[in-house]
């Protein structure tokens, strides 16, 4: 291995007969199953799968995907904008549902279920999805534009998980969440079975990735997990964000947002690409940049991530002083010129300051926003660099 | 809390109603649409021309002016045709679509002359 004395990349290949068709969580019960505790083996990481064509087919994927939710919601040429609704615990239903008013008013396509919010004593997820799609119905009615929350519906069990997303369709909802890392790849795998019958789209949250993906000797790489989402289904995964609070490098992060948009990824060591993988037609997920983001951070994310992104700000929405449909505002007004900027030529990092404060000539909201977080940065080494790197 | 500036948008007032892609800025002059179409050109997208009436327009579906101008590469061509239906319905939203042959989408679509009312 590259810049490492002590370990080896070993390539294995497997007769295909040897895993159920569409089963996700058959290839991995088989792939990093006992091997993982070997005692021969100090450590070990699964850097790559590279799936066949013919297993892809066996699987259901993104229940929508891309360039339907665009249609669905009516949103193009630009990056998606969200947030996640804080403070994450405590907020009894209406109270988090005014949040999420604010929030869409204010200009956001989504906003969101923090992932630990299911059903707790204080809010209980009735009430929470009522109080919410009344949110979103106002926030459109207003706005003119299509508008979505995800509603979490992880559960403890798929059929409290199931009631959770029928109650969702029947309110009308567009869109509903899963942490498919936590519930499984059983439960994620129906969930999305679920969304693709009844026509929802499908948020999907990440949490427990970091505990088996961020050593960079053991483990699974999350270039894996994100294959094994997108062949189990979701249309959104989260992704990091390069420049944020969350661990992730910049050429790593480029390999594995391919690896959920392409319909093909050449093999490419400078991103991490173990191997060429054929998606054939199956549809792409949008990925999601979101942990501690904020305006000044736009510009660099518009060019790394492209139109086909969700760009999720949380604090960097609801900590804007005037509220959150002016935190919303600015956000708005300033991927708007981004993106309006790119489009011309402009090279948004190089030029990222002034784009910006020439938005903010024609939106207060975007000023405040700039004075408010320009000072806040995140500035820590990568855990996990490409091995190439090393030495 | 005096410093606090209010968020103006109103269900009571039509000119509150956004209509997606650059609505949040401020209207573009003739030197912007033009790069907005030669970045639509460059990146091979068929330009096509819609509008609809302001009220009418969280619809899926608006207007087609004539057709999509399939193939088409000339930036003036494309302003022209902008230009005329915006000439022919002078009230109306009219938007400029890049259709993606390879999404099977739209990869862009942005309003291009604003209905009565907007700014």
């Amino acid at each position: 291995m590259p810049g490492s004395d002590d370990a080896i990349y070993a390539f294995i290949a497997y007769p295909i007969d040897l895993f159920e068709e569409g089963s996700i969580v058959n290839v991995l019960t088989s792939l990093v199953g006992n091997v993982f505790g070997f005692k021969a083996l100090r450590a070990l990481r699964l850097e790559d799968i590279r799936f066949p064509i013919a297993y892809v087919m066996t699987c259901g994927g993104p229940p929508n995907g891309i360039q339907v939710e665009r249609d669905k919601m009516n949103k193009y040429g630009r990056p998606l904008l969200g947030c996640t609704i804080k403070p994450k615990l405590g907020l009894s239903a209406k109270n988090y549902g005014r949040a999420c008013y604010e929030g869409l008013r204010g200009g956001l396509d989504f906003t969101k279920d923090d992932e630990n919010v299911n059903s707790q004593p204080f809010m209980r997820w009735r009430d929470r999805f009522g109080f919410v799609q009344d949110a979103i119905e106002r926030a459109e009615k207003e706005t003119g534009e299509r508008k979505g929350h995800y509603l979490n519906v992880t559960a403890a069990t798929p059929e409290e998980m199931y009631k959770r997303a029928e109650y969702a369709k029947e309110l009308g909802t567009p869109i509903i969440m899963h942490d498919f890392f936590t519930a499984g790849f059983t439960a994620n795998t129906g969930l999305a079975n679920w969304c693709r019958d009844n026509g929802l789209l499908l948020h999907i949250h990440r949490a427990m990735h970091a505990v088996v993906d961020r050593n960079p000797n053991h483990g699974i790489h999350f270039r894996v997990l994100a294959k094994c989402l997108r062949l189990s289904g979701g249309d959104h995964l989260h992704s990091g964000t390069v420049v944020g609070k969350l661990e992730g490098d910049r050429d790593s992060t480029l390999g594995w947002i391919d690896c959920m948009r392409d319909s093909f990824i050449k093999e490419d060591r400078s991103r991490g690409i173990f191997f060429d993988q054929d998606f054939g037609s199956m549809p792409g997920m949008f990925p999601v940049a979101s942990g501690g983001i904020h305006v000044w951070h736009m510009p660099a994310l518009v060019n790394i991530f492209g139109d086909n992104s969700i760009l999720q700000f949380g604090g960097g929405t609801l900590g804007h002083p005037w509220g959150n449909a002016a935190g919303a505002a600015a956000n708005r007004v300033a991927v708007e010129a981004c993106v309006e900027a790119r489009n011309a030529g402009r090279e948004l990092e190089k030029e990222s300051k002034e784009i910006l404060t020439n938005a903010a000539k024609h939106s207060p909201e975007l000023k405040v926003a700039m004075e408010t977080w320009k000072e806040i940065k995140f500035e820590f080494d990568t855990v996990d660099k490409l091995d190439i790197q090393h030495k | 809390m005096s410093k606090v500036q209010d968020y103006p948008s109103r269900l009571s007032d039509n000119a509150s109603r956004k209509f997606e892609t650059f609505s949040y800025l401020p209207a573009m002059n003739d030197k912007q649409i033009r790069e907005q179409v030669q970045y639509i050109v460059d990146q091979g997208y068929n330009p096509g021309v819609e509008h609809t009436e302001v009220e009418n327009a969280t619809a899926n579906y608006w207007y087609m002016w004539k057709l999509p101008m399939f193939g088409e590469t000339d930036v003036d061509t494309i302003l022209a045709e902008c230009k005329a239906c915006h000439d022919a319905n002078p009230d109306n939203h009219v938007r400029l679509i890049g259709y993606d042959n390879y999404a099977q989408s739209q990869g862009a679509s942005m309003v291009i002359y604003r209905g009565k009312g907007f700014k």
